[in-house]
């Protein structure tokens, strides 16, 4: 079934197209990695998917609950806010309970915080952790509410090795439950778990994982694609 | 200081001033958290300082043509109107938003200003309005006071989770399915009402000072939303009623004097969190 289906999509800022008919349509329990160079539209893509833009052309059917990672959140080191009021935020359209959350909350939010390693850290403010922290602490608060699909805009930028292979290996294990669509400039890392790869330079080239997964594939060929 | 506690003690005009410093200290303290951590200081500036152009047509009105409204009300008004328009520029204004916004927040002091010069005579209530007269809050302001202050708490609690959210990040929250418009125009209004409360302690000139400052000194000692609120609360409280005290002795303008120790503070503990 098609989980996300976009057609014909074009978006422009002022007068420049930033994306020009893109077709793109993503299975269930797809991992769809999304590459392509600086200012190629990728994040753009995203947020029309995610609904924060609206494209100037072209229609956009998602069938099921979204859920995102943001790229980088423009954030204050001392907004007051700790990491488990920052999970519990996932449950924004869901929160039972009233002016508190409920038991329940608190109940799902410690299991997410466990399962990704940030429980021992739940009181402390959220401005104050490391990029791998943060990272995982936002993927805690897009997973809590037990999304389809989940978007994800580099989510290992600005974090360290070890804390990126610990995303990883989370990511492939939640594609067993839920769609995945990651953009990405680690194409190592792209490459090794997703199973359909799109390039975004305007308009959109799809190939599938093993012709990129050379090691040059920083340079990725489209002589051989269908003209859009 | 002994003449304040007497003072308290004996005359009506003093209570009434502890009493309109404690309520705006508990509007100021939720909803200044809210425009501290959205950063809408600009933007809560603007709304402020449109509001002489409504406190001026009521003056006008009321001396031209013997009507008899109280100042608050025009003030109000003008400051939800502002509160709109402003909040509609900023969102669809793009990049010319803050341009536009110090346009409008000029604008609304001019139109104060023409009035003030077409109504004859001394005007007090104006003067009042600028710099603030606590000491001057009547039993008839009180009511109204507790009347916005009730309005803007209960909003300001029931919607915490929502107006948290846009605070942390909108965007979330707009995947999340909240209509975040509606929620940012319900936190200007509320910033309006809140700002009109404050007029009544320190005056239009120095309102976001006493807005703000609290919440932003909380903000350096908070880990959640509603430990900053309380914290904001009770500074507010603590600046108001030193600032009255102080200043009732030797006779000084009580808003200045609050604003002085809010922002002296605020230096204070900016510095011991720099160094600690």
């Amino acid at each position: 079934m098609e989980i996300i289906k976009l057609e014909k999509i074009s978006f422009k800022y002022d007068n420049d197209w930033v994306l020009k008919d893109i077709d793109l349509s993503v299975k269930e329990k797809d991992f769809l990695g999304v590459v392509g160079p600086n200012g190629g539209g990728k994040t753009t893509l995203l947020k029309i998917i995610l609904g924060l833009l609206k494209p100037n052309k072209g229609k956009v059917t998602i069938n099921g609950g979204l859920s995102y990672v943001p790229q980088y959140l423009n954030f204050d080191k001392y907004h007051p806010v700790c990491v488990e009021d920052v999970v519990l935020m996932g449950l924004l359209d869901k929160m039972s309970g009233g002016l508190v959350h409920s038991k329940e909350d608190h109940q799902k939010a410690h299991s997410v915080m466990e399962t990704l390693g940030i429980f021992g850290i739940k009181d402390q403010r959220f401005g104050k952790l490391s990029g791998g922290q943060r990272q995982r602490v936002l993927i805690a608060r897009a997973i809590i509410s037990d999304p389809d699909i989940l978007i994800l805009d580099e989510p290992t930028a600005n974090i360290d090795k070890a804390a990126q292979d610990t995303v990883q290996k989370l990511l492939v294990k939640l594609n067993e439950k839920m769609t995945l669509l990651m953009v990405s400039h680690q194409f190592d890392f792209i490459s090794s778990d997703v199973n359909r790869v799109v390039c975004i330079d305007r308009t959109l080239h799809t190939h599938s994982t093993y012709h990129i997964a050379g090691k040059n594939i920083s340079i990725v060929d489209h002589s051989g694609d269908a003209p859009k | 200081m002994m003449e304040f506690f007497n003072a308290v003690k004996s005359t009506p005009f003093m209570q009434y001033a502890l009493i309109a410093g404690l309520l705006a200290s508990v509007s100021c303290g939720v909803v200044g958290t809210y425009v501290v951590t959205k950063k809408i200081s600009l933007v809560s500036g603007g709304i402020a300082h449109t509001i002489l152009g409504g406190v001026g047509l009521v003056c006008f009105l009321n001396k031209v043509y013997g009507m008899n409204i109280p100042p608050m009300y025009g003030a109000l008004v003008v400051a939800l109107l502002a509160a709109i328009v402003i909040g509609l520029v900023k969102i669809y204004g793009e990049h010319d938003a803050d341009t536009v916004i110090a346009a409008l927040w000029s604008v609304g002091m001019a139109t104060g200003v023409i009035f003030i010069a077409l109504t004859p005579g001394y005007n007090n209530d104006l003067m009042s309005y600028l710099f603030g007269n606590i000491l001057m809050v009547t039993k008839h302001d009180l009511y109204l006071l507790v009347i916005l202050d009730t309005f803007v708490i209960i909003v300001g609690v029931a919607l915490y989770h929502k107006l948290c959210a846009i605070c942390f990040d909108e965007d979330f929250a707009k995947v999340k399915g909240m209509n975040v418009t509606f929620y940012y125009l319900l936190l200007l209004c509320l910033t309006a009402i809140t700002i009109v409360t404050l007029i009544q302690v320190v005056g239009l000139i120095l309102v976001i000072a006493l807005l703000t400052i609290p919440a932003a000194i909380a903000k350096q000692y908070s880990n959640s939303m509603w430990k900053m609120m309380i914290w904001a609360v009770i500074l507010g409280v603590f600046f108001t009623f030193s600032g009255l005290a102080i200043s009732y002795g030797p006779d000084l303008p009580s808003g200045a004097v609050i604003i002085i120790i809010a922002s002296l503070s605020f230096a204070i503990s900016t510095a011991y969190k720099k160094m600690f």
